[in-house]
């Protein structure tokens, strides 16, 4: 049967002002639709280049990973590099939540940079997740609503170690670390569950931070002091001279070696080779953990980064994009919930299970205590203690 | 501590291998001070340039004994460039000038070093004496005993070309008075050139022998030009054999010093400068004598 021409009209009109409210009912879900914009602050220059990009890597994994299923919202990234000037991370932090509006932040990897930021993101409302700068004041008698730490504090790494290595039935220890607010902090914690678990501290040297190559003086002078074991904190390339030179002064052999696991971390273990055999570091994360979601961390991350081991940098970046893509589905498209949604995720990633903690908002995670063995001509690490769920105090901080 | 022998030998040890890498820079800064008047604080970056352009060498043939030989020639080739695009023309200009435009070209050497090398801690493996021996029931790096090794050769080899060559008495007699010995015959000019080349190749040296114990990095030449500038004072300008008594003065100082006094290893060494100053104002072993100056 033909139409007529009035009974065309008249589907004509039903069919446009269904299409009308399709339309509107679209409109409607869009309004629910967010789109976040997160600025990366990483060093991409600088002495802290390398770190920055384990942390990129593992960040834009975990992207991919975890953001995929965000249903109508989306994640867009802005990049920049803080290499590791406050000056200028100062600038591009204020441009990033001024100028290109974006919802939240995320990286840091020196402290000097999160001290010179900090302010203007407390002031600002922006959420910033710190995805490394350990300083125990970004948690504690500065710590702001805003801040949320999911990597680490130096006093998390070092302090579960205090009260091991006195359980271990060492007596005296001899401190060593470079002379700046982390290595300072990172041996203070130390001191203070091994003294109070009844060990000694014998002595200890804080080599310059900048220009100290040779630690051959140092090492001769905590030889003689005869502890029982020497504990330290060294990261990057003093991390390789200290730990190289310990084994050729021969100290290795008579005094074991302990410290923050950065001392031979999984970004430079190998390097060091033979001379890290028998070392015992505390950390957050070793990519020898047994556990099926390391295994899966781990295994993405090699076929990704053509073979590369994903290291507890490259982890705390991964578990930066969980947190954040976890607390945009649980906003559902509301982006004033996002903000308080950050600090309430909690999930069981590559390091074990981690959440926020409410008080301070930095990361309460297991610390791993792990050695490391020199067999076939390659070092393996071995888990020797798990101490779960390490929590810091307070310390002076009020939301 | 201090009745521990083994403590006492190590410590001595250090402090000989770290006055040793001294002395090959601070040898030919202080000759060329002596001679030429000129203060040269690039000197450092040249030490820098020793370091990286040795790195570069280990990568390209393999071998740490080629950057041995290659990279002092290196440091020596940009050297001459500079002698004869820059220094040699602020030779008549006061210390002030040259103080300005040598402090300027270390800050231009080192970020061009930053360019081509970047900022990381450049590291070799497989280098030779990686081993560590057994002395006195001390085990020590034999690496640094290679560094104190090529430290005394150098002292040597020197002390022979200054004492029994031509040159050598051409540089002796140009220290003490130039002009006389510009009358006498002394081609000057080229004794200051030849001087000079020898001094960068001789930083240049430093800086390859200390890349396998310390690695090298952009920047490294800045923190070292201090104690080097303070033994060319303490020594004395322009003599020789004050740049290696000097180099063993402020090698011990700070080894030491930086153990037991930690926050004042620095001021240990100036210290040590005022006090000689005080008593010596020309220095331990002054270059000229006393009627020349």
């Amino acid at each position: 049967m033909l139409m007529s021409h009035r009974q065309a009209v008249k589907v004509t009109a039903h069919a446009s002002a269904t299409l009308a409210v399709v339309a509107l009912l679209m409109l409607n879900i869009q309004a629910h639709a967010a789109e976040y914009k997160v600025g990366i602050l990483l060093p991409f220059s600088g002495v802290y280049a390398g770190l920055g990009s384990h942390i990129e890597n593992g960040f834009n994994l975990g992207l991919e990973h975890y953001a995929k299923d965000l249903g109508a919202d989306s994640i867009v990234t802005i990049k920049a590099d803080t290499e590791a000037n406050p000056g200028s991370s100062l600038a591009k932090t204020k441009k990033m939540i001024l100028q290109d509006k974006a919802d939240a932040l995320v990286g840091l990897v020196s402290s000097a940079v999160l001290g010179a930021v900090r302010n203007f993101v407390h002031q600002s409302g922006v959420p910033l997740v710190i995805a490394n700068a350990g300083n125990i004041n970004a948690t504690g008698k500065d710590c702001s609503e805003n801040i949320i730490r999911v990597s680490f504090s130096n006093a998390q790494i070092t302090r579960p170690m205090g009260t091991w290595m006195a359980q271990q039935g060492i007596k005296k220890v001899y401190l060593m670390a470079p002379d700046y607010a982390a290595g300072h902090q990172m041996m203070e914690a130390f001191r203070s569950t091994f003294v109070a678990g009844g060990g000694t501290i014998i002595g200890e040297a804080y080599p310059p931070l900048k220009g100290t190559k040779d630690y051959g003086p140092f090492l001769t002078a905590a030889k003689a002091a005869k502890p029982d074991a020497i504990f330290t904190f060294f990261a990057g390339g003093a991390a390789i001279a200290f730990v190289k030179q310990y084994a050729q002064f021969g100290i290795n052999k008579e005094i074991p070696l302990y410290g923050a696991g950065f001392l031979t971390s999984a970004a430079y273990v190998h390097v060091q080779g033979q001379a890290a055999d028998g070392v015992t570091g505390s950390l957050h994360y070793f990519p020898g953990l047994d556990t099926k979601e390391n295994h899966a961390f781990q295994a993405a991350y090699k076929a990704k980064f053509s073979g590369k081991t994903g290291s507890e940098f490259a982890v705390a970046g991964y578990d930066a994009a969980r947190l954040l893509a976890e607390a945009i589905k649980a906003a559902a498209g509301d982006k004033a919930k996002f903000k308080s949604a950050l600090s309430k995720v909690s999930f069981t990633g590559p390091r074990g299970p981690l959440k926020i903690d409410p008080k301070t908002h930095n990361v309460v995670q297991n610390i791993y205590v792990f050695k490391n063995e020199f067999i076939n001509g390659k070092i393996e690490q071995r888990v020797l203690a798990t101490i779960a769920n390490v929590q810091d105090e307070p310390n002076g901080c009020v939301m | 501590m201090l009745t521990d022998g083994g403590f006492w030998l190590v410590q001595i040890l250090n402090s000989l291998q770290l006055a040793m890498l001294l002395f090959l820079l601070s040898v030919g800064l202080t000759v060329i001070f002596g001679l030429l008047n000129f203060v040269n604080l690039a000197h450092g970056s040249l030490y820098a340039l020793g370091a990286l352009c040795s790195y570069s060498i280990v990568q390209l043939t393999g071998s740490m004994w080629w950057a041995y030989v290659l990279a002092p020639i290196a440091v020596c080739l940009v050297g001459a460039l500079l002698y004869i695009t820059i220094i040699d023309r602020m030779r008549a200009a006061g210390p002030l000038r040259q103080v300005l435009v040598t402090f300027g070209l270390l800050f231009m050497l080192t970020d061009a070093q930053r360019f081509i090398w970047g900022t990381d801690q450049l590291g070799v493996s497989g280098t030779p004496f990686a081993h560590s021996l057994s002395i006195a029931g001390q085990t020590y790096p034999a690496y640094r005993l290679f560094i104190i090794a090529v430290g005394l050769v150098v002292f040597v080899a020197l002390h022979l070309l200054l004492e029994y060559t031509r040159l050598g008495r051409e540089v002796r007699a140009a220290v003490d008075d130039a002009e006389t010995a510009s009358c006498m015959g002394v081609n000057v000019q080229r004794t200051f050139f030849m001087v000079f080349l020898v001094g960068c190749a001789l930083a240049g040296l430093a800086g390859a022998v200390a890349l396998p114990a310390f690695s090298a990095e952009a920047g490294m030449g800045v923190a070292i030009l201090v104690p080097t500038l303070v033994i060319v004072v303490v020594g004395g300008l322009g003599s020789f054999k004050g740049a290696f008594v000097g180099s063993l003065l402020i090698g011990t100082t700070l080894t030491f010093g930086q153990v037991w006094f930690p926050q004042f290893a620095g001021v240990l060494m100036y210290a040590l400068l005022v006090v000689v100053l005080l008593f010596k104002p020309a220095g331990l072993l002054p270059a000229r004598s006393a009627a020349g100056s």
